[in-house]
């Protein structure tokens, strides 16, 4: 499928949201583009961290807070990174053991779509427990893991506290669910939807229902390289806005379900993925699926565009959290991890919609909204949290102090 | 020098665990990464950890290394972030090693070349296993496939062999692959067995 040209090797773990980058090179994006994309399957975000971190792929689909994680240094020695692309936006779930949300709502619909009721009932639920529920996360710096916190802390559960978060890689979640080591977990597609067909597990939560547009996966790369390969880059973000528009296109759902159903990719059942991708959500076995819209994004609202407000609203939570030391210096590190400019330079002139402005109020558009951009007119998708918190870039401390 | 080794295939941990029992290293524990492997690890104190870069459980790992009480003193990946050529190799022969903060460079680095030496001599191993597996399977199906050329075409033995390989060159497949389609066939047709 690669012409011949410059080689980039990209390092992935085995989900749905790494559809754009293997769209890129198995429909040939990135070969019209002159690069032999090469995918490298990981097993863990640690390998898949310390793959790019010191050199042995040039690119990695990568958690977000991870890639702001790592440039902080937390729990390492800091190696600055940069993310000029995202991958998705939305597309993980949070799942509970049946015997568990056995105490929530059992109308599964209104349990999903007012996450603030659920997280009261499931706050009660934990007391009805004969344990304390040992939930499954797949990283510390992951969406996921910051969502699950946000949700439960609504319900004044504290994650550290009330429940045992053990992480686990996706692919180790259903034999985690199996061997009863955990008792819900949260992760990206297609392993919650596994869960729930497997009768394993039930729905309690969706990120899209906790943060309607929330930060996912964003293509990292290490600073100094992106410094050094300007133009091999510009042209990889080309290929991949093309492979993105493809990848969101309901026309090629089922290719792309299929190519993801791979055994070198994600290895699992392609109808399952092509579910999911159709917005098609099973919330428990047998129950009829729920239409959700916007499960998962690839591309439209320009949900690839970096805002550092997203990045710094990952700051946040990594503060609120503990996980990091507040401080100005570290604060503008994590923003800056989030690169709008390179995103504007490799797609100037390519016919992308460029938002206006680099930053913006988080959780402020209730409906679809018309904002400020260049090269076409550009549509925000509500993007509110369930509790109805803004975030407001320009004033952190408040909103910390708010919670 | 207290090391445990964190791996699910007992023949790649016995061939690392031998070869440190060689160089003198005797306090040595091989843990499988399934089930409470974290505690177990916990309460082993290690000095150092070695386990396979492909591995899934390292997140896992790594987390118990940030948050755990039971190791007070900070553990670093890797010995020397500046040794970025041993740390390429290590990576190269996926490996991935965990050291308590403050272990000597010099004391580390043996251990760890050697993980590395022998992890790459392991992953050759299992690729030459594999290589001979898959020979050997190979040979099988085409001695089917002769057979069954023979019987039903009353061929002679190297008539067959040249007529599967001489199938195989023109239509671009390797000789197993025709075969296999020869027999699949023949069953379907309901031929011989």
């Amino acid at each position: 499928m690669s012409t011949a040209g410059d080689t980039i090797r990209a390092a992935f773990l085995p989900l749905t949201d790494s559809a754009v980058l293997v769209a890129a090179r198995e429909c040939g994006f990135a070969a019209e583009m002159g690069i032999d994309l090469q995918l490298v399957r990981t097993e863990s975000w640690a390998t898949l961290r310390d793959r790019l971190v010191y050199g042995q792929v040039q690119a990695a689909q990568m958690l977000a807070p991870l890639a702001v994680a790592v440039t902080l240094g937390l729990g390492g020695v800091p190696t600055p990174l940069a993310a000029p692309f995202k991958l998705n936006v939305n597309g993980n779930a949070v799942v509970m053991r049946p015997d568990f949300a056995a105490a929530l709502d059992p109308d599964i619909a209104a349990r999903l779509n007012d996450p603030l009721a659920t997280a009261h009932d499931f706050a009660t639920a934990i007391g009805l427990y004969r344990r304390k529920p040992q939930i499954g996360i797949v990283h510390r710096f992951s969406s996921h893991a910051l969502m699950l916190r946000y949700w439960l802390a609504s319900a004044g559960i504290d994650p550290d506290r009330d429940v045992a978060l053990r992480v686990l890689p996706p692919s180790l979640m259903l034999e985690a669910m199996r061997g009863g080591e955990i008792d819900g977990f949260t992760a990206g597609d297609p392993w919650p939807a596994a869960a729930i067909a497997e009768g394993l597990a039930e729905a309690v939560a969706l990120g899209a229902r906790i943060w309607q547009r929330g930060v996912e996966k964003v293509l990292a790369f290490r600073s100094d390289w992106l410094d050094d390969h300007r133009e091999v880059a510009d042209r990889l973000l080309l290929a991949l806005a093309r492979a993105a528009a493809w990848c969101d296109a309901p026309e090629n759902r089922t290719q792309l379900a299929s190519l993801l159903g791979r055994s070198d990719y994600v290895d699992m059942p392609a109808a399952l993925i092509e579910r999911l991708l159709s917005g098609q959500f099973t919330p428990r076995i047998g129950a009829p699926p729920l239409p959700v819209e916007d499960l998962i994004l690839f591309h439209r609202e320009a949900a690839n565009f970096p805002w550092r407000s997203q990045a710094l609203w990952i700051w946040s939570q990594l503060v609120r959290w503990g996980q990091a030391v507040p401080g100005a210096e570290a604060q503008a590190a994590a923003g800056a991890v989030f690169r709008p400019d390179i995103y504007r330079r490799a797609l100037a002139g390519s016919g992308a919609v460029m938002p206006g402005a680099s930053a913006k109020l988080e959780g402020a558009v209730a409906m679809p909204t018309g904002v400020g951009a260049h090269g076409g007119a550009l549509l925000l998708g509500p993007d509110r949290f369930f509790d109805g918190r803004v975030f407001d870039p320009e004033a952190i401390d408040t909103y910390l102090a708010g919670f | 020098m207290r090391i445990v080794i964190i791996d699910d295939t007992g023949a790649r941990a016995s061939v690392l665990e031998d070869g440190l029992r060689e160089a003198g290293y005797d306090d040595i524990h091989v843990v499988p990464p399934t089930g409470a492997f974290v505690s177990r690890i916990e309460r082993l104190v290690p000095d150092v950890v070695l386990m396979d870069l492909g591995s899934p459980s390292r997140d896992t790992l790594e987390e118990m290394l940030l948050v755990s009480r039971a190791l007070a003193r900070p553990i670093a990946m890797f010995v020397d972030q500046s040794d970025e050529q041993m740390i390429s190799a290590a990576i190269d022969a996926g490996v991935s090693a965990y050291v308590v903060d403050g272990l000597r460079k010099d004391r580390v680095k043996p251990i760890l070349d050697l993980a590395v030496r022998r992890f790459t001599a392991f992953a050759r191993m299992q690729a030459e296993l594999t290589d001979a597996r898959n020979q050997l399977a190979d040979r099988k199906v085409i001695d089917r496939a002769k057979a069954i050329l023979m019987q039903q075409r009353g061929l002679g033995e190297p008539e067959a062999y040249a007529l599967l390989r001489s199938t195989a060159m023109n239509g671009n497949k390797r000789m197993a692959e025709v075969a296999e389609a020869l027999i699949t066939a023949s069953e379907l047709l309901g031929g011989m067995k």
